[in-house]
């Protein structure tokens, strides 16, 4: 054990050499927001998430004015289709039923095994609408199939789709109008004598031209309706292109998530702010007041939260019925007011129990501070964080809300899109066109995404606990 | 404790009075009523009808009407299925819902508790980040587009190997529950799984755990015995809200699974507008929710004592 040493060294009295960044890093002079802004900015996820926001929001807003493509325009002919370039078509004419004169040849009935490929298959005409085929008659048959296949037949067997047979004595022609594709098809014509299919087969390549019909043409608007076939010079018309393919009924992809966007967007933001501020100022006048007030206002709030959240989104929009012609926004906005209110103004009332107890409010009362004063002065700025994360998790919220409630056909109605109710209508397709569900669900993952980061980023920023809500 | 759970059971009991009266009222907003739907029901049928259920007396003897059956457990017969009574339907396919539940239920609690102790054992490391991201990207992706992948996923997979490993839709065996379970149990699985990281950090930092590590405990015990047993209680305390979100997300889970069970009954009942079957199953539910609550809070006053003091 040795004696501690009582001498200072001499240096160790001098002021310590000033620190800069200790200075800087203390933030005279800022306000509580300004720091919350400069945490906020600091936080690279924060930043993603605003801009993605910020992003959708600027698209759904600006999306219909430079992409002018009507979303409920039906095209019955590019049902399911995936991305496309708008590409000239061919404009047909509207035609009955394709006849040729009948082929007299020899029809002593033979054993179908006897009889032989159908010579000469030759193309009348091939387009999109309709592919004309004809053939020189086979002595001794009766009747021929023909059979469509995306790829040149490997066996007998292999002759794909059979779409169709002659039906009159002598007809050797067939026209085939089925859901026509612009791509290479491979026709086979098979003869028969009438029960049994000969072995032989005759197979033809077959391209059609991309073509649209009169009547399609005038009703998507891309000849004028008042338009004659007859003095109509113009063969070729320009089809409109769809950057993302279209839905099952061939409406515009792109168009309609930008309309859905807006519908859910809409409601998502609109029945947050709304139900977050009647939560707040719900939950603000029962911690204020207090007393039996507060008890029985907090008791009904219970019962509310009781309810089975989304069973009673159904019941209410059932309630509120919808009319013809009605989107069916504003019932679902109301009923999430209804139903979504609780959560914040349990979140408000905490606040301004533990609010009212503090320090400076007391002084502020004693001081002679009037109840209006208090609050806005004490209550609202200190209040304003909570309310401000409370409803950055109350957007993807309601977005989910109005996207479930879509989906089971109980959102908006249908002419009008939203990406719950496009989901809806993706779904049904999801094995053959996926694209039609991807898009619109991952606008909502997205979105709901974003929203959920900032909220997170939010809570650190300003540094307040809010009860995470399952 | 008894006086506690007496005292818990009689506010559930008024809750779900309040719950069957709110869907009572809400129900008859709806202009008409469900007998004037323009199906051909003979007068005779019709008026047997409405003297079953008062619909001819005033408001107020409806509602007594209405509560008493609902006290003897009778919710009324079906409008659009034939012959069927609201019991029967929830007897036949709430079973079918409950299994598939609990499986989800199983499924999100297991994994919670696994990648939550992991991701706060590697802190802020990859696999902590990693795990982070899934859970973001689990809350975020709405239940349906989550099946419906999973569905298209499976079908593409079936189809790469030749043969079917799990059915892509249909109910029976446990093969058909399994994917359906995951995704049901996925959403609520990740919110869980982020109470419990937290959870386990804040324990972290307990003074219990700085003693235990003194006293020379191995490292194995202290995790399990010390950390995790004491980080579970905030995560039991979500079971509640987490059955009520595996039951509403079981709706769209069984509509596109095809599995027979109530939530899929209940959207089919809702697009047809079949009012008993809507009432009936809301009221059914919000009881069952109550009561799931009412359980988890008594098990959480049995395994923590201080709670029961408040």
């Amino acid at each position: 054990m040795s004696e501690p040493s009582t001498a200072i060294a001499p240096e160790l009295l001098q002021p310590a050499p000033p620190r800069p960044e200790l200075e800087s890093s203390a933030h005279p002079g800022r306000t509580y927001w300004q720091q919350v802004a400069r945490r906020l900015a600091r936080n690279p996820r924060a930043i993603v998430a605003l801009s993605a926001i910020v992003l959708l929001l600027l698209a759904v807003a600006i999306g219909p004015w430079l992409y002018r493509v009507d979303p409920a325009r039906l095209g019955l002919g590019t049902a399911a289709q995936g991305p496309s370039r708008a590409q000239a078509a061919l404009l047909v004419r509207d035609s009955g039923e394709w006849r040729l004169a009948p082929a007299p040849s020899d029809e002593t009935p033979r054993a179908a095994n006897a009889l032989a490929a159908p010579a000469r298959v030759s193309v009348d005409s091939a387009n999109t609408e309709r592919v004309r085929l004809y053939w020189q008659a086979v002595p001794g048959a009766t009747r021929y199939h023909v059979y469509r296949n995306t790829h040149a037949p490997r066996t007998r067997s292999d002759l794909g789709l059979p779409i169709g047979n002659t039906t009159a004595r002598g007809q050797v022609y067939y026209e085939d109008r089925l859901l026509l594709r612009p791509r290479e098809y491979f026709y086979s014509v098979v003869a028969s004598d009438g029960v049994d299919e000969a072995g032989a087969v005759a197979t033809l390549s077959v391209t059609p031209q991309l073509a649209i019909g009169w009547l399609e043409a005038q009703l998507q608007g891309l000849v004028p309706a008042s338009a004659e076939p007859s003095q109509w010079r113009e063969e070729k018309v320009l089809l409109p292109g769809h950057p993302l393919g279209t839905d099952y009924l061939g409406r515009d992809l792109l168009a309609r998530l930008w309309y859905g966007g807006r519908t859910s967007l809409f409601i998502g933001v609109t029945a947050a702010l709304l139900y977050v501020a009647l939560g707040a100022l719900y939950g603000a006048v029962a911690g204020f007041v207090g007393g039996w007030v507060d008890d029985a206002m907090m008791r009904f709030a219970d019962f509310v939260v009781a309810l089975p959240f989304l069973l009673f989104m159904v019941l209410l929009r059932i309630a509120f019925g919808i009319g013809p012609g009605e989107s069916g926004v504003l019932p679902l906005v109301v009923a999430l007011l209804l139903m979504s209110w609780p959560a914040s103004a349990r979140l408000v009332r905490g606040q301004v129990l533990q609010l009212r107890e503090e320090a400076y409010v007391q002084v502020a009362r004693l001081a002679g501070g009037s109840s209006f004063y208090i609050i806005v002065r004490h209550m609202l700025p200190n209040v304003l964080a909570v309310i401000l994360v409370a409803l950055t998790f109350a957007i993807p919220q309601a977005i989910f809300t109005e996207a479930f409630l879509s989906f089971i056909g109980m959102g908006v109605t249908p002419p009008t899109p939203s990406w719950g109710s496009m989901s809806n209508d993706g779904i049904r397709n999801l094995l053959v066109h996926p694209a039609e569900l991807m898009w619109p669900a991952a606008c909502i993952s997205v979105s709901v995404l974003a929203f959920n980061v900032l909220g997170d980023a939010l809570r650190d920023a300003l540094d307040v606990n809010v009860q995470e809500r399952l | 404790m008894l006086a506690y759970v007496l005292k818990r059971l009689l506010s559930g009991a008024i809750t779900v009075w309040f719950i069957a009266t709110a869907t009572f009222f809400t129900m008859h907003v709806v202009p008409g009523n469900p007998l004037s739907a323009e199906k051909a029901v003979s007068p005779e049928i019709r008026r047997n009808l409405q003297a079953r259920y008062g619909l001819d007396q005033p408001l107020f003897k409806q509602y007594v009407l209405y509560i008493g059956n609902m006290l003897r457990g009778d919710f009324g017969i079906s409008y659009t299925q034939q012959n069927r009574r609201v019991n029967d339907i929830i007897r036949d396919h709430f079973p079918v819902s409950a299994l598939l539940g609990v499986l989800a239920l199983c499924i999100a609690t297991a994994g919670a508790v696994f990648w939550g102790a992991l991701s706060a054992q590697f802190r802020d490391r990859w696999p902590d980040t990693l795990i982070m991201v899934a859970v973001i990207f689990g809350i975020s992706v709405p239940g349906f587009v989550v099946a419906a992948m999973a569905q298209w996923a499976l079908l593409k997979l079936n189809h790469a190997l030749g043969f079917t490993l799990l059915p892509i839709a249909g109910w029976g065996g446990f093969q058909h529950m399994l994917v359906p379970a995951l995704v049901l149990g996925l959403g609520v699985g990740a919110y869980m799984t982020r109470l419990m990281r937290s959870s386990m950090l804040e324990v972290a930092g307990a003074d219990y755990l700085r003693t235990a590590r003194a006293k020379g405990l191995g490292a194995w015990r202290i995790f399990f015995r010390h950390q995790l047993r004491n980080a579970l209680l905030p995560v039991i305390t979500v079971l509640g809200p987490a059955i009520a979100a595996i039951t509403t997300g079981g709706f769209v889970v069984e509509l596109i699974f095809a599995i027979p069970g109530l939530g899929r009954y209940f959207v089919q009942a809702v697009q047809e507008l079949d009012y008993t079957v809507i009432m009936g199953t809301t009221v059914f539910y919000g009881a069952f929710l109550v009561l799931m609550v009412l359980a988890v809070d008594i098990l959480y006053g049995l395994i923590d004592p201080r709670i029961r003091l408040r």
